[in-house]
């Protein structure tokens, strides 16, 4: 055990092809080009002290303790900023460095405070191992005069006044103190916070010695533009920034590297506990898809983990209007594998199914999709991927052969023009964002297609070269109206296209496309896009140099969803973009696991690795290690178990980690399903919505409590470690494997490894996966086998999966979700920084300090129009019910569209959105709801009958009743 | 206001998604788009919903499109329900 040290090489890594030797304190070195001397030092051991030199960042060069002499050279320059070059010799430690360098210590430790014992930094203070480093024994200045360390003047010379350089803690941050007294200026933070984070909340303040860290405009952190992603904590080399669980706990003893349960972009932290208290999340450098960046919410937000409202012991009741009784877990599964064969032999083998979660590991998403092949004996399985990128695996499996997202995240640091599409990763996936800004502030173009003006698309120092403010539900018209100006002007890439895709299906596709009915200026009328702007934006891409695509939510969750995605597909096609760093199309995937969930035959109509249910040599596959016969006919998606449940036909579910009752769209129908059913189990860490419905709750374990491995966005298998024995007694996969067994079948794994062994035993995509694999390489991108030992950063590189590359029409058709005199405004849905998906962890975290309630966002026309003002609740209403929230008036949103979150159910965002779907793969329009706005005094009937109910259905015998 | 409850209808479901999946693929050539209907549902469409469109289209197809009748004839017809009570 013991901490997962890192080294600090003190500036980034050089990528210059170009290698130099050099000697240092006569140790020969070779290293890139543009390598600094003190990266270099350190590539050969030895470390020169540093205060204001870290490798998350460029060279600032300002602390002067880092430096050296080079032999035939005047002056002791900083071994920071000063790059090698050929034969130079330099000597690290001297006795000139020497007196230099304690000096320079000297003077910063004369305007510091020497509380060391009682300090949070005590055991980690850089600039504590300096003074050390250099042998200060001695400050011969004493602390009476100008300082920042006391309140009131201080020593034999004092009266007692206040002292005006000195600052307060600022403890704004819920998670983090500003400790000013402390500070050594050595902007570490400022520049983590410009170059690793790119928000620019930072800066200094003040000359001289009157120079000081300042959020915003001399603001606390809280009021400031700070997004809390902790890149300045993790800078700041005293105890100036600091986390406040450190300040409360201490310094940790042993750390774990693991994955964030978070979003889709899968960072890996380091998980610093102290025996099992954890301490602190601190991103690991290692980790391909983060390089040592994080957000809030991975950084920060695990508080949930130990929140008091986490159920720990099984429950079962007989009617859910009943309160909940504590069973033993024997009892729960006896009681679960009963009510199951019971419903299946009354209504039928297909009346029973399950959901697969997309917050679990991969080896548990199997466990469950086996439960349900092997033990159910029929594939009513699917996965929260049904709401969200189901039609990016159709779309993309149709024309490139394969689901996969073509690239990895470093990619974009290749991209000469990003275009972001019905995503706002500034939100919903911060790190990538923060990759991404960073390439775009080093040039590249940005083109944004979304209804609405997020951060996205004006940022500090960075700014869309296009922004398409398009009517929320036209994206088809928009991308196929970019393929228009691709073709008809001739910006296509004739040479890629003859090669790796199919030239008839081309010309097909051209053809369409070239109908005027497609030229920006015949879309403009209902896209509300400006012509011009699409055919700039259409050009820029084109010709631009590497283009990528990234996209988000508002593509997929659409009645063409599936019909955009394919589009996307075309316009990457048409101009190339495609099997090499810097380009390709990337689904931006919501949950840590949803592409996990996908990978691992959550779908009703494929197995494991994509294959469908109905291929023989599949099953084969499968029958043959599990014994017995699959069932060749796809099952239910989630919105079919709910219709065949208000049918009557589906009546026994079981749920692991997904709360579809507040996820999924129009709540009242959702709502009926699950109370037709005569046995809901819900698996999960909390008494979520869905469990008011639920008759046996199964106790969930986070993320920290077990073994497995998740995939990310980028299909990097990354591994997720257990740090801490599950608060309530059995991970995830043993809760299933015991169910299984309660069930009847004969599963025996002692290990997560021994499931994903079976996982690369049974799919050829992951064939080479192993634990043991796992851990010599930190992580691998799927498809990883014999064809591709190390993965597969980037698909599609010398053809297409599916041999030639499929163009396919792609006719726009209005959604039937039409506004009209009832319902005059568009409501489209999205997410926010702090809160993650149905808030189910981030509300139990302080993160609620940021994001407190979903509001409606809405332009002052509208507003005005209305008699609606700042901060008014307001009534939303749709055809398929209505609710209540409070408006906010911004012009981010154009005129006819309105904008919520879905974090928080109280707010209940889907009661509004219809059953309306994507027409391939049922996954809902959530962002096209027609609805009205008006002035209202509170919550609706229906907010106010959801508050009791839910109260009533949270009781728990013998418990005093929960407050949340 | 929208309190009225308007009864569940599986029927008006299915056809309406049945119905957008002709939409898509009456933009292909006539029989790519028709064959491309009856896989799209033999592929997707578990038995229960696949029962109920031929329930659609054995009464005399509804507001089902021209192209999805034309595919009922490849889209297969599922086993008769197993369900033994309720």
């Amino acid at each position: 055990m013991g901490l997962v040290h890192e080294i600090d090489y003190g500036t980034p890594a050089s990528r210059a092809e170009k290698q130099i030797t050099l000697t240092v304190d006569g140790f020969e070195v070779t290293v890139p080009e543009g390598t600094s001397i003190m990266r270099a030092s350190m590539d050969a051991g030895i470390a020169i002290p540093k205060l204001c030199a870290t490798d998350m960042v460029d060279a600032f060069g300002s602390c002067r303790l880092c430096l050296v002499e080079i032999e035939g050279r005047n002056g002791t320059p900083s071994s920071c900023t000063t790059p090698v070059a050929e034969g130079m010799v330099v000597h690290t430690q001297t006795g000139r460095l020497k007196d230099i360098r304690r000096g320079v210590m000297e003077l910063y430790i004369s305007d510091h405070p020497l509380d060391c014992l009682t300090c949070a930094a005590n055991g980690d203070c850089e600039l504590q191992d300096m003074a050390g480093a250099v042998g200060l024994r001695d400050v011969r200045y004493g602390y009476d005069g100008d300082n920042h360390v006391f309140a009131k003047s201080w020593g034999a010379l004092s009266d007692g006044t206040a002292n005006m350089r000195w600052m307060p803690k600022d403890e704004s941050n819920p998670y983090f103190t500003y400790d000013p007294s402390k500070c050594i200026v050595c902007s570490r933070c400022v520049r983590a916070c410009e170059e690793v984070q790119g928000t620019f909340a930072l800066t200094i303040e003040g000359r001289g010695f009157g120079s000081r860290v300042s959020p915003g405009m001399h603001q606390d952190f809280l009021s400031s533009e700070c997004v809390s992603c902790g890149a300045c904590v993790q800078a700041c080399p005293t105890a100036t920034l600091t986390e406040k669980s450190v300040i409360e706990i201490g310094q940790p003893e042993r750390s774990v590297v693991t994955t964030c349960a978070y979003c889709g972009v899968g960072c890996s932290f380091k998980a610093e506990m102290r025996g099992d208290e954890l301490v602190r999340m601190v991103p690991y450098k290692d980790g391909k898809a983060n390089r040592g960046h994080s957000c809030v919410k991975g950084r920060f937000a695990y508080g949930y983990a130990t929140h008091k409202e986490r159920i720990l012991n099984p429950m079962v009741r007989e009617k859910i209007t009943d309160p909940w009784r504590e069973v033993t877990w024997e009892e729960a599964f006896a009681h679960i594998a009963g009510e199951f064969r019971r419903i299946q032999y009354q209504y039928g083998r297909g009346a029973i199914g399950g959901i697969t979660s997309s917050r679990c590991t991969n080896e548990e998403t199997y466990l469950v999709q086996k439960l349900i092949r092997q033990g159910f004996g029929n594939n009513n399985v699917d996965t929260c991927a049904r709401v969200c990128h189901s039609p990016t695996g159709y779309g993309l499996g149709q024309t490139y052969g394969t689901s996969a997202g073509t690239q990895d995240f470093d990619s974009v640091e290749h991209s000469d023009v990003v275009m972001v599409i019905g995503a706002n990763p500034a939100a919903g996936h911060p790190v990538f964002a923060s990759r991404m800004k960073k390439r775009l502030r080093q040039g590249a173009k940005l083109i944004v297609i979304d209804p609405r003006r997020t951060e996205t698309v004006k940022s500090p120092h960075v700014e869309a070269s296009y922004h398409l403010p398009l009517k929320p539900g036209t994206n088809v018209a928009i991308v196929t109206a970019m393929a228009h100006v691709i073709v008809t002007e001739g910006l296509f890439d004739e040479a890629f296209i003859r090669e790796r895709c199919d030239w008839s299906e081309f010309e097909d596709y051209a053809e369409f496309v070239s109908d005027k009915a497609y030229s920006p200026e015949a879309v403009e009328a209902f896209t509300g896009v400006e012509a011009e702007t699409i055919r700039g934006a259409a050009r820029l891409y084109a010709t631009g140099g590497n283009g990528a695509i990234y996209y988000g939510l508002g593509v997929t969750e659409h009645s063409q969803g599936s019909t955009t995605v394919m589009g996307i597909a075309n316009l990457a096609m048409l101009t190339g973009n495609i099997g090499r760093p810097g380009v390709g199309v990337n689904p931006l995937r919501g949950q840590n696991n949803v592409q996990g969930s996908c990978d691992m035959g959550s779908f009703p109509h494929e197995l494991p690795g994509y294959r469908h249910v109905s291929g023989d040599a599949v099953r084969d596959i499968y029958e043959a290690l599990w014994g017995v016969k699959i069932d060749t006919e796809p099952g239910l998606r989630i919105p079919n178990m709910l219709d065949a449940a208000v049918e009557g036909t589906f009546r026994g579910i079981y749920i692991q980690g997904e709360d579809i009752l507040q996820s999924d769209p129009d709540t009242k129908h959702v709502s009926a399903g699950l109370a037709a059913m005569e046995c809901v189990v819900v698996h999960d860490l909390f008494l979520n919505e869905t469990a008011r419905y639920a008759h046996v709750f199964l106790p969930g374990s986070t993320f920290l409590e077990k073994d497995g491995t998740f995939t990310n966005a980028e299909r990097r298998i990354n591994r997720v470690r257990k740090v801490m024995a599950p608060k309530n007694g059995l991970a995830d996969w043993e809760v299933t494997q015991r169910l299984a067994q309660a069930m009847g079948l004969n599963w025996a794994y002692d290990h997560p490894s021994q499931i994903m062994d079976e996982i690369a035993q049974t799919t050829p995509s992951f064939a080479n996966v192993c634990y043991d694999y796992l851990e010599r390489m930190g992580s691998v991108q799927w498809p990883c086998n014999d064809k591709a030992p190390a993965g597969t950063p980037i698909m599609h590189v010398d053809g297409f999966v599916r041999g030639k590359g499929k163009f396919i029409r792609t006719e726009y058709v209005a959604t039937d979700e039409k506004t009209g005199p009832r319902f005059p405004l568009l409501l489209t849905t999205g997410r926010i920084l702090s809160q993650y998906n149905v808030g189910a962890q981030t509300r139990r975290t302080p993160n609620v300090i940021w994001h407190d309630e979903d509001v409606l966002e809405i332009h002052p026309h509208d507003a005005e129009q209305r008699g609606v003002r700042d901060g008014d609740w307001v009534r939303l209403t749709s055809r398929s019910g209505e609710t209540t929230l409070r408006a906010t008036i911004t012009d981010k949103v154009a005129p006819g569209v309105v904008y919520t979150t879905f974090h928080h159910p109280d707010t209940q965002a889907n009661v509004i959105t219809t059953d309306y779907s994507d027409w391939a793969t049922n996954c809902p329009e959530y962002k096209v709801t027609a609805v009205q706005v008006g002035p209202s005094n509170g919550p609706s009937r229906w907010q106010e009958e959801y508050e009791d109910l839910s109260r009533k259905s949270r009781r728990i015998e013998g418990h005093m009743e929960a407050a949340e | 206001m929208s309190h009225d409850e308007t009864p569940f209808d599986p029927y008006a479901k299915l056809v309406r998604m049945a119905n957008q999946i002709g939409t898509f693929f009456e933009s292909k050539p006539h029989d790519e788009g028709v064959a491309g209907v009856a896989e799209h549902i033999n592929k997707f469409w578990e038995p229960r919903m696949r029962r109920h469109l031929f329930e659609v289209v054995d009464a005399g197809g509804g507001d089902l499109k021209p192209i999805v009748l034309e595919a009922a004839g490849t889209i297969r017809r599922p086993a008769p329900e197993e369900r033994k009570a309720g």
